[in-house]
């Protein structure tokens, strides 16, 4: 179970989050990561609108308690979600307020669903909640690293 | 509840006419609160400190001003409901008053008691209480600039307002983070066993400890 890096893209698309997991990965400098993220966001609202299914509109009398919050994707086209190459495979967690969640793994990874939610959990406790952080700014949160060191550490 | 409109402020009265004081008091006793919804009160509080402080003392002061009210009314409302009506007394001595905030007051506020109580060895006026891991600060990552800053301040101020209230006028309750110390709590690795482990230096008057001598005494 080998997590390779992680990037959190803001709503505006800049980049305010990268973490790299793995040893031996290819440096980036920190303008090409900026670009990375910069494109990504690009690419991701384009193929929002080539997505060749009709988007399903709902059905008018969805009162279905089991039908959870209304989630804006369900009847609306979504971004690119997963990029696999034999090398890793890149999965985008898009969160209902904007932000983007770039989790690059090895190819044959399991349960990562499970791993991005809990990214996002950790997101939620020690990044909102933290009185000194800025929304949109660069994340620079001590306890942030520190839980997800001990996620990926105790995954791998 | 249909609440009246407020003619030009003061309490706002429901339609059953029933304030806040008909209210039981036993009522919210054992009423849990999410953490998630503090913090982000907390957060709003820590900014509202921040925008007329000059400095992270004076931040927190402001914390401290912001819990004094609070430990002022738990005092009276802990010890009405205890259980136990011998012990529903005010503290007279300094012991039983820490050993009420380390234990009654920390499990009312925190679900868990205080992890150690100790006597200064310089100052004999000075008792220290020990946190491992204050739980206000669970979510705050603490910005370089500030790294001297302990939100427990807010706590500090809690705990200042119950000692001032049961008649042991403190100078100052302070919070000041020891998690990096070199004490012999480290692990294996080298690394603090509780980084965010806080102490709380409770600094009482002269007047407190002569009392306290002549109540020994006698």
């Amino acid at each position: 179970m080998v997590v390779f890096a992680l990037f959190i893209i803001s709503k505006s698309g800049g980049l305010i989050y990268n973490r790299e997991f793995h040893a031996g990965l290819q440096k980036l400098n920190s303008n090409d990561l900026l670009m990375l993220a910069g494109s990504f966001h690009g690419m991701h609202a384009i193929t929002k609108s080539l997505c060749p299914n009709p988007p399903v509109p709902p059905p008018p009398s969805s009162t279905n308690a089991a039908s959870l919050a209304p989630s804006p994707f369900t009847h609306r086209a979504t971004g690119l979600e997963v990029l696999e190459t034999s090398q890793f495979r890149m999965q985008c967690f898009q969160t209902l307020t904007g932000i983007k969640f770039l989790l690059f793994t090895e190819p044959q990874q399991p349960n990562i669903d499970t791993m991005m939610k809990k990214i996002y959990e950790l997101y939620a406790d020690f990044v909102m909640k933290n009185p000194f952080y800025t929304v949109e700014m660069p994340i620079r949160c001590e306890k942030f690293d520190r839980g997800l060191d001990g996620f990926v550490k105790l995954r791998g | 509840m249909s609440n009246n409109a407020p003619q030009g402020g003061g309490l706002r009265y429901p339609s059953n006419k029933k304030t806040i004081y008909d209210r039981n008091l036993n009522r919210s006793k054992n009423a849990e609160l999410s953490r998630a919804a503090f913090a982000y009160l907390f957060i709003e509080m820590i900014n509202l400190a921040q925008k007329h402080a000059k400095d992270v003392g004076d931040l927190e002061k402001r914390l401290n001003n912001q819990g004094y009210p609070i430990g002022q009314r738990l005092l009276d409302l802990l010890l009405t409901r205890s259980a136990n009506p011998l012990a529903s007394i005010r503290p007279t001595r300094i012991l039983t008053l820490l050993q009420f905030i380390a234990q009654t007051l920390y499990r009312h506020l925190f679900g868990r008691p205080a992890d150690a109580l100790e006597r200064s060895n310089e100052d004999p006026a000075q008792y220290l209480l020990f946190d491992n891991e204050p739980i206000v600060n669970t979510y705050i990552s603490l910005p370089r600039e500030m790294s001297n800053l302990n939100c427990a301040a807010f706590v500090a101020g809690i705990i200042e307002g119950v000692c001032d209230h049961a008649g042991f006028a403190t100078e100052g309750v302070t919070a000041h983070s020891v998690g990096n110390q070199d004490e012999g709590g480290k692990d294996a690795k080298g690394q603090a066993m509780w980084p965010g482990k806080t102490v709380f230096l409770i600094k009482f008057k002269k007047e407190v400890l002569e009392r306290e001598e002549i109540l020994g005494r006698g």
